[in-house]
C-alpha cells in the first residue's frame, strides 16, 4: 500500500536515523511511503488559541495533499504528528476557524477530511502486530526496553485519540511483536524539559535525570522514543543507557539495520 | 485594554471556561515547571478568573510552561489550563518588539546536536 509521508524538518538534518530506518522498515513491511514535494515545517508546537491562523497554514496544506492524494497521511516525529493531528482536529471541530483558513488559502475547502496517523498507528492498525511478528527475523529476545513516550505523542488524548494517555501501549506491544521484553516505568509519559533545555538547562536535566533513574530503575537495557527533541534531552543525561528511536529497533528485528547514511 | 477586556479576550482565544474550576490543585501538582513558576497552573486560572491579569502579563511564568499538556489531560474538571497560559503569552509577546526570544542570542544557546525541532518550537513558543 502507499501512504503520503511527513518526515519534517529534524528527519532531514539531526534525526536522519529515525527517517531512514523509518524507510527501510515500511519497505520490508510492504508499505511506500511517498513524500509529498514542497513540504513545509509544521512549527514543532500547535498553538492552542483559536486566533493564530497563520501557524497552522503549513499543516493545512499537508493535510490538503493528503485528502486529494486519497492516501493516509504518516508523520514519525512527536512534534509533527502533535501539530497536524491537532490542526486537522481544529479543522474538523471549529467552523470559524475553518472558515478563516479555507478563506486564506482559496480554492476546495478543506474541513479535517485527511485521516493521519502516526508511523506507530500505522504499524499497530494498518499492517498489524501480528503480521510483523511474522517478519521478524531478527528476535530482539532477552532485550528490556522502556518505551518513552514523553508528551507530545498522547496528549491532549481527547485529540491524538492512539492510546490511553495515561497507561499506553502502542510500543509496548510493538516491543513484544519484535521479540523483546518492554520495561513499564511511571515516567513513560512525563516532559523531558522540551524545548527549555536551551533556557533553563537545569529544569531540563532535572526532568530528563528522572526520566532515566526511574527506566533503569525499572531493569531497563534501552529506552526508545519517537521525538528528536526526548533523544536530545535523556542522551545529555544518560551515560550508560542507550537512547534510540523506535524505527532503529523495528529495522534490527526486520533485518534491515544497515548503515542509514550511505 | 483594561482588565476586564483583556480576561474576555484571553477567554475568547482560548476557548477555556476558568470557572469550571473547582480549585484541586492537580494542574500545579502535576506540571514539570512548577518550581520555575512564580505563577503555577491554578495560579492562571484563578487569576483570569477574576480578571487580575497585570501581575500575569509582567512575569516570566509565562515563558515557563511547556507545553506538555500534562494539566490539561489531568484537569478533572477539563478546563485546560495551558491554553490559558498561551492565550496570555500571546498577549504579550503579539505586541511588538515584545519578542522573548531573539535570533542573535540563540549561538551561545546550542551545541552541534541541538535538533532544528527544538529551535522552531522556541521561536513558535517566544516570538511572533
Amino acid at each position: 500500500m502507499n501512504v503520503r509521508y511527513f518526515p519534517g524538518c529534524t528527519l532531514k538534518t539531526k534525526a536522519k536515523d529515525l527517517d531512514a530506518y523509518a524507510r527501510r522498515s515500511a519497505e520490508a513491511l510492504g508499505v511506500t511511503l511517498d513524500e509529498p514535494k514542497d513540504w513545509q515545517c509544521c512549527g514543532g508546537m500547535f498553538t492552542s488559541a483559536n486566533d493564530e491562523v497563520a501557524t497552522k497554514l503549513s499543516s493545512v496544506r499537508l493535510l490538503k495533499d493528503a485528502a486529494a492524494s486519497e492516501q493516509p497521511l504518516v508523520t514519525v516525529c512527536s512534534a509533527c504528528h502533535n501539530v497536524v493531528k491537532q490542526t486537522n482536529h481544529a479543522m474538523q471541530t471549529d467552523a470559524a476557524f475553518a472558515d478563516r483558513v479555507n478563506r486564506y488559502l482559496g480554492d476546495d475547502a478543506y474541513h479535517g477530511e485527511a485521516t493521519v496517523y502516526h508511523y506507530l498507528e500505522l504499524l499497530r492498525d494498518v499492517v498489524g502486530y501480528g503480521a510483523i511478528k511474522e517478519k521478524v527475523v531478527n528476535p530482539l529476545k532477552g532485550k528490556k526496553i522502556a518505551c518513552y513516550y514523553g508528551c507530545l505523542l498522547l496528549r491532549p488524548g481527547s485529540v491524538m485519540r492512539m492510546d490511553d494517555p495515561e497507561n499506553p501501549s502502542i510500543m509496548e506491544d510493538l516491543v513484544r511483536a519484535l521479540g523483546a521484553e518492554p520495561v513499564i516505568f511511571a515516567n513513560r509519559n512525563e516532559c523531558c524539559g522540551g524545548y527549555m533545555t536551551m533556557e533553563s538547562p537545569a529544569l531540563a536535566q532535572k526532568k530528563s535525570e528522572a526520566v532515566i533513574r526511574n527506566a533503569k530503575a525499572n531493569g531497563a537495557d534501552l529506552i526508545i522514543t519517537a521525538c528528536p527533541l526526548c533523544r536530545y534531552n535523556l542522551n545529555k543525561q544518560s551515560d550508560d543507557l542507550p537512547i534510540v528511536y523506535f524505527t532503529e529497533l523495528l529495522a534490527e528485528a526486520l533485518g534491515v539495520k544497515e548503515e542509514p547514511h550511505e | 485594554m483594561n482588565n476586564a477586556q483583556l480576561r474576555d479576550e484571553v477567554i475568547r482565544i482560548s476557548g477555556v471556561n476558568p470557572s469550571k474550576c473547582m480549585g484541586c490543585g492537580k494542574c500545579s501538582a502535576t506540571c514539570p515547571a512548577y518550581d520555575e513558576m512564580e505563577f503555577h497552573p491554578h495560579q492562571f486560572v484563578s487569576m483570569i478568573k477574576n480578571g487580575d491579569l497585570a501581575p500575569l502579563l509582567k512575569s516570566d511564568s509565562l515563558f515557563r510552561c511547556l507545553s506538555c499538556f500534562a494539566c490539561v489531560e489531568r484537569c478533572p474538571r477539563g478546563v485546560e489550563p495551558a491554553k490559558l497560559i498561551e492565550a496570555v503569552r500571546l498577549q504579550v509577546i503579539r505586541e511588538k518588539g515584545a519578542n522573548h526570544l531573539k535570533p542573535e542570542s540563540v549561538p551561545a544557546m546550542v551545541d552541534e546536536d541541538l535538533p532544528g525541532q527544538l529551535l522552531v518550537t522556541a521561536f513558535r513558543k517566544y516570538a511572533k
